[in-house]
């Protein structure tokens, strides 16, 4: 049986159960092998100083992959999941922690939709106008 | 140097992936992903799924590589170190799961100036060989400084 989550469970301003991340050097190197996005900015101080930045960043594509475990849980199927949109507001470094959370802003139905976001430990947003389209029940 | 505005609707060569379990297990450890369905074969079969599923944001595995034979066209004039992520989105018929034999073909869907920076989207659609749609993913990238001097002759 699908542990889906049911629409009845579902109401505007239900809040998605946070994640917290801290950011270590290795989680990048991990997801730049996992993803292939072996891009020098992601794992080279020195490369990633010559092209202007304070040193590696993570890539935002782990951040995003971070804040989807948020919508994810509360989706409580990944099957129920038909949409998700991010944008990348701001670099996040090692050494600081991501933190992702969200809320229902609407509710059709079967349908639901999302509002996510994903911030660094300082409180700058990370991932912004995050978007999600469940299809419950 | 400008992007090639010519290029606004080509389609590229598909590349195909074979999806594995432990790939998939893979990446959700490297997210950070816990949960049993996406590592336990017998828990995603009690979730309904026929194998193990692929977290969410997986298919940028697929769309990055897509994304590298756009990016690679030296026609298109992109020079991808002057490239910043902008935004992701993600559009599911199903998820990915282990067996899966994927096509994805990666297509520029817009080349647009945005003040000294230029806007490229790629989309890339993801099907079974069969043909059974998956997923599409599309990339906003931000060419920065890219946009040369305004189309209109004016000083900016």
């Amino acid at each position: 049986m699908s542990p889906r989550r049911d629409p009845a469970q579902a109401a505007v301003g239900d809040k998605l159960g946070q994640v917290t991340e801290p950011i270590e050097r290795l989680d990048l190197i991990r997801y730049a092998g996992a993803s292939g996005d072996f891009n020098v900015i992601h794992w080279d101080d020195e490369a990633a100083r010559s092209v202007g930045l304070p040193g590696v960043i993570a890539h935002g594509m782990y951040s995003m992959g971070v804040a989807a475990r948020a919508v994810a849980a509360y989706a409580g199927d990944p099957g129920a999941i038909k949409r998700l949109k991010v944008r990348f507001s701001a670099m996040i470094r090692p050494g600081q922690a991501l933190t992702a959370g969200g809320e229902v802003t609407g509710v059709d139905g079967r349908r639901v939709t999302l509002k996510f976001w994903a911030d660094d430990d300082e409180g700058n947003s990370v991932l912004s106008k995050g978007e999600a389209d469940l299809e419950l029940g | 140097m400008p992007l090639n505005q010519a290029l606004v609707g080509k389609e590229y060569p598909p590349i195909h992936y074979e999806v594995g379990r432990e790939k998939l297990r893979e990446f959700a450890i490297a997210v950070g992903e816990t949960d049993p369905v996406y590592h336990d074969e017998e828990a995603a079969r009690a979730a309904g799924h026929p194998d193990i599923p692929a977290v969410p944001t997986f298919p940028v595995v697929l769309s990055f590589r897509a994304g590298a034979v756009v990016y690679g066209d030296p026609d298109l004039g992109l020079d991808y170190s002057r490239v910043v992520h902008g935004e992701q989105e993600f559009r599911y018929e199903r998820p990915i799961r282990a067996g899966d034999r994927l096509v994805a073909v990666g297509r520029v869907a817009a080349a647009e100036r945005r003040g000294r920076h230029e806007l490229l989207t790629i989309t890339t659609t993801i099907t079974t060989e069969a043909g059974e749609p998956v997923c599409e993913a599309t990339s906003l990238l931000v060419s920065r400084g890219t946009a040369g001097p305004p189309a209109d002759g004016r000083r900016s």
